[in-house]
């Protein structure tokens, strides 16, 4: 069967675009982004348009990167005749060498690492780290400016500054693709983990709902994730430049990765992770994971990755939801609390702390940590209320929860319930 | 049967923020939706084909300018022949078109018969 609409424009928005601009920047250079996102932007319109009348083409991704390298070597051609700036634009190449790196580019090895070079470029240190992140996610992963700023739980106008300042940055200061070396080059790796990590969460947490599309969120889907996870293993992968966080990383992804399938059910509700079919996890993954994880050496190192990978291990490993190692995992979500106090850690502790020590300490520790007016907060506060075996206050959170969410999944299971205790109290 | 020109003017390639995934997909399937229909009830002689948005105006005596040649809504985006029984008949099928979600409009032509 041919793929439907939605998969090949979603692919082509998340990943292709990012490839495309990657390819693209490196034979322009950072300092002419605003004319590489132009030329991804009109290629994007002319798929649009020319595939609204003729259907999709048999291989929509070839037929993308042919329309941008034609329309490049246009605007260079352009250039050239118009003004001295195409000197500018390709320094020491001529006309005839210069078509040919351009073709090199798009070779598949090629794109990979021009992906890579795209990332570490991005994360310059003249610009500040949320705005290399914000970079990253626009022009790598195909975010629109409005996904970023739900990502990083701000306004879009601050995102656009950003994006705006940064672009600007490179322009003035004829910022290229070239990669630094050396120390230079690993300072920049924690910010493309961190940019690879939000990637992954965007896509993580919509999941539960891909194929809804009455959300106004703008639904992203599993190929998120997958993008994520495959630009960390570039990464992982490449002697230079990897790191036990990148292992770390990877194991986080993979393990989370596992849970794909069981998280949805087949009419699309939502399955907590209480009463997720574990027999369905994917065993390959949980191994892979595994390994990366040993590999990341968490006996010595303790980074945010680390722990994180190190609770999913607990969590995937365990045979049931019951004999869960509870302890353990309160253990490394206290190590990650201390190295970050935030309440979005405190709030994923709390569910352990019930665990382990009851619902009243649960209740205890959220009561102690001002908590953001997140959904995730009220509908975890509601579910350790009920425990408590306090139903009012378990309603009240749950309807705060339902009112706060943007994803129609999660609203359903809400107000399932809800409506579950509607019924238990009447 | 007569047939009809009809020209897409604006609403096709003519944004000039960048679609979103959302609103790609959205426009692909209305456009995919209405040649559909036009199909089945035989209503299509020809989907015709988007136009690119650059082009050349060539005026007596050989001047060549660059287009666009007129704004942006009132750029022809695309083109396709329909049949129908009559004008009136044709303009009812043309209100059917995709490319008023987008802000644009459409000019029904009827054909000179040989």
């Amino acid at each position: 069967m041919a793929p439907s609409v939605h998969a090949v424009v979603e692919h082509l928005f998340r990943q292709e675009s990012g490839k495309l601009a990657a390819s693209l920047a490196r034979s322009f250079g950072l300092s002419k982004l605003d004319v590489v996102e132009d030329i991804v932007h009109e290629s994007l319109l002319a798929a649009l348009t020319s595939w609204s009348f003729h259907g999709l083409p048999e291989n929509p991704t070839a037929w993308l990167h042919r329309v941008a390298k034609h329309k490049a070597v246009d605007h260079i051609r352009k250039r050239a005749l118009e003004s001295r700036e195409a000197e500018e634009i390709l320094p020491a190449l001529s006309a005839a060498s210069h078509t040919l790196t351009f073709e090199h580019n798009f070779l598949p090895g090629e794109i990979e690492d021009s992906q890579l070079r795209m990332m570490f470029a991005c994360a310059h240190p003249g610009i500040p780290v949320e705005s290399q992140i914000a970079l990253m996610l626009k022009t790598l992963c195909g975010f629109s400016v409005r996904e970023i700023a739900s990502a990083f739980l701000t306004q879009e106008a601050t995102i656009e500054k950003r994006l705006g300042r940064a672009r600007k940055y490179f322009r003035d200061h004829h910022v290229t693709l070239e990669p630094p070396v050396g120390a230079a080059l690993t300072d920049r790796r924690p910010a493309v983990l961190t940019a690879l990590y939000l990637l992954f969460n965007e896509g993580y947490k919509r999941t539960e709902s891909e194929d809804d599309r009455s959300s106004a969120d703008g639904l992203l889907n599993r190929d998120l994730c997958l993008e994520a996870l495959r630009l960390a293993l570039l990464i992982s992968k490449h002697a230079e430049i990897r790191s036990p966080e990148t292992d770390a990383l990877v194991a986080l992804m993979m393990l989370l990765a596992v849970r794909f399938d069981t998280r949805t059910a087949e009419d699309g509700s939502m399955v907590l992770l209480s009463e997720q079919d574990r027999s369905q996890w994917n065993q390959q993954l949980i191994e892979t994971g595994m390994e990366y994880l040993r590999r990341s050496e968490p006996d010595v190192y303790t980074s945010a990755y680390h722990l994180e990978a190190g609770i999913q291990s607990l969590h995937v490993t365990a045979t049931t939801y019951a004999e869960t190692n509870w302890a353990a995992i309160l253990g490394l979500y206290k190590q990650r609390y201390a190295l970050t106090p935030s309440p979005l850690v405190a709030m994923h502790m709390a569910v352990a702390v019930a665990e382990v020590h009851g619902p009243q300490a649960a209740l205890e520790l959220l009561d102690a940590v001002p908590m953001p007016e997140h959904y995730l907060y009220h509908a975890i506060r509601g579910n350790i209320s009920l425990k408590a075996g306090a139903v009012e206050s378990a309603r009240e959170s749950f309807h705060s929860a339902r009112t706060l969410t943007r994803n129609a999944t999660e609203r359903a299971l809400l107000e399932a319930r809800l409506a579950s205790l509607e019924a238990g109290v009447a | 049967m007569n047939e009809f020109i009809f020209l897409y003017r604006g609403g096709m390639n003519n944004q000039n923020t960048p679609p979103s995934a959302q609103e790609m997909e959205a426009q692909m399937k209305r456009w995919q939706a209405w040649f559909g229909k036009l199909g089945e009830e035989g209503k299509l002689k020809d989907w015709g084909a988007p136009l690119q948005r650059e082009g050349k105006h060539v005026a007596a005596g050989g001047v060549i300018t660059d287009g666009p040649f007129s704004e942006g809504k009132e750029v022809i985006g695309g083109f396709s022949i329909i049949k129908a029984k009559d004008l009136s008949e044709a303009a009812q099928i043309a209100k059917g078109c995709p490319v008023f979600e987008a802000g644009g409009s459409v000019e029904v032509r009827p054909v000179q018969a040989m």
